[in-house]
């Protein structure tokens, strides 16, 4: 149990803090995603064939390569990328990227690719009548939008979404590899000053089922709230 | 773009892809199973049981793979008992202890969909076989499983994809798989983008062959 004290003497207070960076990350990420899935969803259901195409490839590709490789990509490739932009507009020092940002756009451009199919999923499930109900009552399309379809889009998507939480959660685990600090990375250096990976890693699956499961009630939470009425 | 890089690294990529597929199969197998099992004991009216099943998906499911294999990796090994005996010999090989983190992460999905297609039997096939003087167990393996292998094929074919991204984990214990190539070709390179290419498109590649089987499968075991 020393080996869990606050202070100098133990690992508490890093795993506490590893444990905030692993819940920022995942959020961050989640965030990050559902800007993608913005993006991609209203061009998944477009009629447009070459939009289709790109939200498609985008889905699949993302959803059939590993997490790992795509965050290789990212950690590798992010400094080249920004670095080359940088030089276009005439900045040629060296630039490094936040592990952080990295990170949370990596995992972020994953957690986008499973949002999109559900709020497709959950936009197409929605009754045809209810879109020309909301066009017989003169609503605008903001107000069609955001009074009968997003309301509805959000009650059949948060049982989804909340799987897709969970993956998010998971998959910062992976980021570990690039060396920010969180749960898996804190366990990481502990295991390896003290010698006793077995301790730690257990010790980390448990912040992670803990993590899982006040996260699953919070969502509970949520699907009571959107499915009034119902 | 550096095509011949691309060029060179795809024989590489493709012998891995070999390894990532080794790994796959033999985790998918043991996996089903550990599912198979533990989805028999969900159905179980003992509660004690039934609970142990719970725990042990629940566990799976809820913590990331990467967990997992740490603690069969580097955690098993701590415990000297262990290291006396004959399971030694499996424990210390990196291939075997992912192996083992693979079959027990897919075999607790695995039996959370096998669980529900049991329970979405409608009671009157059972009924149906018992009525024609058919032993339980019988109707077990004649009319209940081949049921919910058809129930389960859609959720079982999304698990085999997931899975086959899991594998890559397996490059974290030093195995080279795919990506653990793709890895070491990336860092001695500095090409992530082509090596991503190549790489991606092996895996985009069997995904859309297993995605392709599993539809098959469906078709050729649908009701109608």
């Amino acid at each position: 149990m020393e080996l869990l004290a606050f202070g100098d003497t133990g690992w508490g207070d890093e795993l506490f803090y590893a444990t905030l960076m692993t819940i920022a990350v995942s959020i961050t990420a989640m965030l990050i995603g559902f800007l993608f899935a913005l993006i991609f969803t209203p061009l998944k259901l477009s009629q447009n064939k070459l939009l289709n195409f790109i939200a498609n490839s985008y889905t699949t590709i993302i959803r059939g390569v590993p997490e790992l490789l795509v965050i290789y990509l990212f950690f590798f490739g992010g400094t080249g990328a920004v670095m080359f932009v940088a030089s276009i507009f005439g900045y040629n020092e060296y630039i490094e990227i936040n592990a952080f940002i990295t990170g949370a756009f990596a995992i972020g451009i994953i957690s986008g690719a499973y949002s999109t199919e559900v709020f497709r999923g959950a936009i197409q499930s929605i009754d045809k009548g209810q879109f020309e109900a909301a066009n017989v009552l003169g609503l605008n399309k903001f107000g069609k939008f955001f009074k009968i379809i997003l309301p509805q889009t959000l009650r059949l998507a948060i049982p989804n979404l909340s799987n897709v939480w969970q993956i998010t959660l998971k998959d910062t685990s992976l980021i570990s590899v690039t060396g920010l600090v969180e749960i898996m990375r804190q366990s990481y250096v502990a295991a390896g000053s003290t010698r006793d990976p077995l301790f730690f890693y257990s010790f980390a699956a448990v912040l992670y089922l803990l993590l899982t499961f006040v996260s699953m009630k919070l969502i509970n939470r949520l699907e009571v709230k959107y499915s009034r009425g119902y | 773009m550096d095509l011949e890089l691309m060029i060179n690294s795809f024989p590489k990529l493709l012998s891995a892809a070999a390894i990532t597929l080794k790994l796959l199969s033999v985790s998918l197998i043991i996996g089903l199973f550990i599912g198979l099992f533990f989805a028999i004991l969900r159905l179980n009216k003992n509660i004690f049981i039934n609970k142990f099943a719970y725990g042990y998906s629940y566990v799976f499911r809820g913590t990331p793979l990467l967990v997992q294999i740490f603690i069969i990796y580097f955690g098993l090994g701590q415990i000297e008992y262990l290291r006396s005996t004959v399971l030694w010999v499996i424990l210390k090989e990196p291939y075997w202890c992912a192996i083992i983190a693979f079959a027990l992460n897919t075999g607790a999905y695995t039996s959370e969909i096998l669980r529900s297609a049991f329970q979405t039997i409608k009671p009157g096939i059972v009924e149906a076989g018992k009525s024609l003087g058919i032993s339980n167990k019988v109707v077990f393996y004649k009319i209940q499983i081949p049921i919910a292998i058809r129930q389960s094929l859609p959720a079982y074919g999304n698990e085999i994809i997931l899975m086959m991204k899991g594998t890559s984990l397996a490059s974290t214990v030093t195995i080279m798989d795919l990506t653990g190539v793709a890895k070491y070709i990336i860092s001695t390179t500095f090409k992530p983008i082509e090596v991503f290419i190549v790489a991606g498109g092996i895996y985009l590649f069997m995904t859309f062959i297993i995605h392709n089987v599993i539809k098959f499968l469906e078709k050729k075991y649908s009701f109608n």
